[in-house]
């Protein structure tokens, strides 16, 4: 009897969406933007993080030896700092490697070549490039370096320079807006959600108020509330899953256009490809908020008239 | 049957609606209220419908004291009562069938019981060929016949028919006070408002004459006397 009762409720609340098209109509729509706010906060968020991932990357500490310190004790030193919690990679430059690239980047500029062919010796030293995991790490390599004794038999110093100390102003500015933008954009997120939603059960709260006599003829039948609310439930739940639905086909051309943003934005992120990967997820997401949404509203907006 | 002990209903205003009303009704008993607009009638009703209730006194179904009863068992209480209404008050999104199967789905009848009961009783109020019309697409007669199968549908104890023929010309009138004086044949109770004289006296049942709150006169074989 149970079953009957639900699918009797269900079936109620399917001829209510079709037969009150103009309301169904209006909260679908309602339930999209909602919706496609959301959709549009983790991708949002996604790009924001593929952006900050890629600026992460770029920042390095870069350790120059002095020419006569050998390989050996360079590459001790890279082992000790891999070992160390904070480092991500190191990597070894020879000097001989570092002569190439010097040549290679200032290929055209005669005066540097004549000069370098007078010096006659390489007088480039071998480097380790060092990437931390987080930004505000690099301070504490930097430290690391700093303390070590690292001396070559002579007990002097092998390390020709550190160039963090150049960049850390850079570094630190870096950390910041990494920090602010995450904490902003969460914020930001939690305020659009919210609205959408309101403006949701507002909507659904209207189609429901339309429906007030019934409600009150259907009391006076006979209906318990369940009974009453049901289909009110089921129509909020179609709403979301349309919207839903809705929003997700809106995506594919909308990622598409926006495609490889690289070139737009400088950002090494396209659209479309992240959509279709992480298809799954994002419409897990957005089937379960508008299906949630829909019918957390419909419930609370119907409570009104069943008093 | 029903028992009406000392009833009296004010509204905040300290308008008094209801005045000490002490009233009786057998079963099977075809009954009729008259009075002025603002008599009592719809509020005498209000009370047998627990849709509000009594300042003082009490309401009593066969000894139940009806205002007592918690919602569970109230819910159940209404299933036996049939309400009939000047406005019709049928569901505009449900077809004529609808209207009348969802007072059953809401009484929790199975849908075998609700495939024979539905078509026969539409059929007794001579609606057979409407089914699946909207409310919208009907006379103010056929919205009230539907009116009346939806009420009489649970097989109710009691029919209330507030105002019923307000809204239609004198041939509908007839026609539904026909119906009515059926269902009463059957052996339902018929608790009649209106204002109409003729139907009053073509009737020739009991008649409550209601003023101010209090009932004036009650005769077996009224006529409309104000």
């Amino acid at each position: 009897m149970l079953l009957v009762h639900i699918k009797r409720i269900i079936r109620s609340g399917f001829f209510n969406f079709f037969r009150n098209g103009f309301v169904s109509f209006s909260s679908v729509l309602v339930m999209l933007v909602t919706l496609f706010v959301i959709g549009s906060v983790i991708f949002s968020s996604a790009v924001l993080n593929s952006t900050l991932e890629t600026l992460k990357d770029k920042v390095d500490i870069r350790v120059t030896f002095v020419t006569t310190a050998s390989e050996q004790e360079i590459l001790n030193l890279k082992d000790k700092l891999e070992a160390l919690p904070e480092v991500e990679t190191v990597s070894y430059t020879s000097r001989e490697e570092a002569l190439v690239i010097f040549k290679e980047r200032h290929g055209d500029d005669q005066l540097i070549l004549q000069a370098l062919e007078e010096l006659g010796d390489n007088p480039l030293g071998s480097s380790l490039n060092i990437k931390a995991k987080e930004p505000s790490q690099y301070e504490s390599v930097a430290n690391f370096l700093q303390n070590e004794e690292f001396l070559s038999g002579g007990g002097v110093s092998i390390i020709d320079k550190i160039n963090f100390f150049q960049n850390k102003t850079a570094i630190d500015k870096l950390s910041n807006i990494i920090d602010s933008s995450e904490k902003l954009g969460f914020i930001i997120t939690i305020v659009l959600v919210i609205m959408s939603i309101l403006i949701t059960f507002n909507t659904i709260r209207l189609a429901i108020y339309i429906s007030r006599d019934e409600i009150s003829v259907m009391k006076l039948v006979g209906a318990d509330s369940s009974y009453i609310r049901g289909p009110f439930v089921v129509s909020g739940i179609l709403y979301g899953l349309f919207a839903a639905i809705l929003t997700l086909l809106l995506f594919l051309p909308m990622t598409l256009w926006l495609g490889d943003m690289a070139k737009r934005f400088f950002v090494s992120f396209n659209a479309f490809d992240y959509y279709m990967s992480n298809f799954l997820e994002i419409f897990a997401i957005i089937i379960v908020s508008g299906v949630v949404i829909g019918a957390i509203s419909s419930y609370l907006a119907s409570r009104r008239y069943l008093k | 049957m029903i028992y009406f002990d000392r009833v009296s209903k004010t509204y905040s205003d300290a308008t008094p609606a209801l005045h000490d009303i002490t009233l009786g009704i057998e079963p099977a008993e075809f009954v009729s209220i008259v009075g002025h607009s603002g008599a009592g009638k719809t509020t005498l009703l209000k009370m047998l419908l627990a849709e509000e209730a009594p300042t003082s006194g009490k309401v009593f179904l066969q000894s139940i004291d009806i205002h007592s009863l918690r919602r569970r068992e109230m819910i159940y209480y209404r299933r036996r009562i049939g309400i009939i209404f000047q406005d019709f008050r049928l569901l505009s999104h449900k077809t004529v069938y609808e209207n009348v199967s969802f007072a059953m789905e809401a009484a929790g009848r199975t849908d075998k019981e609700i495939e024979s009961d539905v078509p026969h009783v539409l059929e007794l109020v001579d609606l057979g060929k409407k089914f699946w019309s909207f409310p919208n697409e009907l006379s103010g007669g056929e919205k009230q016949r539907v009116a009346i199968a939806r009420a009489i549908v649970n097989q109710p104890d009691i029919v209330i028919a507030d105002e019923p023929t307000g809204n239609l010309d004198p041939l509908n009138t007839f026609e539904i006070i026909q119906i009515l004086k059926k269902i009463n044949d059957f052996g339902t109770i018929v608790i009649l408002t209106t204002h109409n004289k003729g139907i009053i006296d073509s009737l020739g049942k009991r008649v409550i004459s209601m003023e101010e709150g209090k009932i004036i006169r009650d005769s077996k074989e009224g006529r409309y006397v104000l």
